[in-house]
């Protein structure tokens, strides 16, 4: 992966980027989003991976949001004590 | 969090050690800071705003800066504290047009209209061609995983006082 990033980046007019290579990092990027990775991939299109990217990490921006939010009200309804001994709890279970 | 493909590899575990041990850091610092009225709409406001910066910085820092993405949002983070907000959006603007030339030689313009979105969601997006581009999102898209999967643990073990 890192000689093909080597090999891209010293074709510098970037005209020389081949449709391999695309195709390569777009079926890539399909294994890693949920909605794509179960279908075949020459059933998918490349747009449609792109799109699908974009919506994944609108929707991932949207739960740290609410994520936040919750850790937000859960730090405003505890005190100062029982919190700490919370973070130190969850610090040992990760 | 016990996901075995997760832990399996080396690099996402101490990824995940390093992202918990700063957030969880930024966390005790933000409770230490509550001041005695913590329930005005303004003040959970401003830690949700903390919390969320909290986040995204500690998974950069993380990072390192062996990404383009972790060091565009440490950049944002220092420019931040700066306020040259106005530099910001002019280089932006430069760099969208350099962008633009660039992609005429490229190919699959069907969807560079999906691809300009991409940039716009990736820190640091606006200035990379279509290669470096897509293997960012990768990684970046890989991190986010991990950041949410850690936020919900934290706040599930909160809630469980």
């Amino acid at each position: 992966m890192s000689s093909r990033r080597s090999h891209s980046r010293q074709s510098s007019g970037l005209s020389r980027i081949t449709d391999d290579q695309i195709t390569d990092l777009i079926h890539q990027l399909q294994r890693l989003i949920p909605e794509l990775r179960s279908r075949r991939s020459d059933k998918v299109s490349c747009s449609r991976v792109l799109q699908e990217t974009c919506n994944y990490i609108r929707s991932l921006h949207r739960e740290v949001d609410d994520l936040s939010d919750r850790l937000s009200a859960l730090l405003a309804s505890t005190d100062a004590d029982s919190a700490d001994a919370a973070i130190i709890r969850s610090l040992l279970m990760s | 969090m016990n996901n075995p493909k997760l832990l399996s590899l080396n690099s996402t575990t101490s990824l995940i050690s390093r992202f918990t041990r700063g957030f969880i850091q930024a966390l005790i610092r933000i409770n230490k800071q509550r001041p005695v009225t913590s329930s005005s709409p303004r003040e959970m406001y401003i830690r949700h705003r903390r919390i969320k910066s909290a986040a995204d910085k500690s998974m950069a820092l993380a990072v390192r800066s062996r990404r383009n993405w972790s060091r565009a949002v440490l950049a944002r983070f220092r420019k931040k504290r700066r306020r040259h907000v106005l530099v910001r959006r002019i280089t932006t603007c430069a760099m969208k047009k350099r962008g633009l030339e660039n992609k005429k030689s490229g190919h699959k313009e069907a969807s560079h209209g999906q691809a300009n979105e991409l940039r716009r969601l990736v820190p640091g997006g606006e200035a990379m061609d279509l290669c470096s581009l897509l293997e960012e999102t990768a990684h970046y898209l890989k991190c986010l995983n991990t950041q949410v999967q850690v936020m919900r643990c934290v706040a599930d073990s909160y809630s469980t006082i």
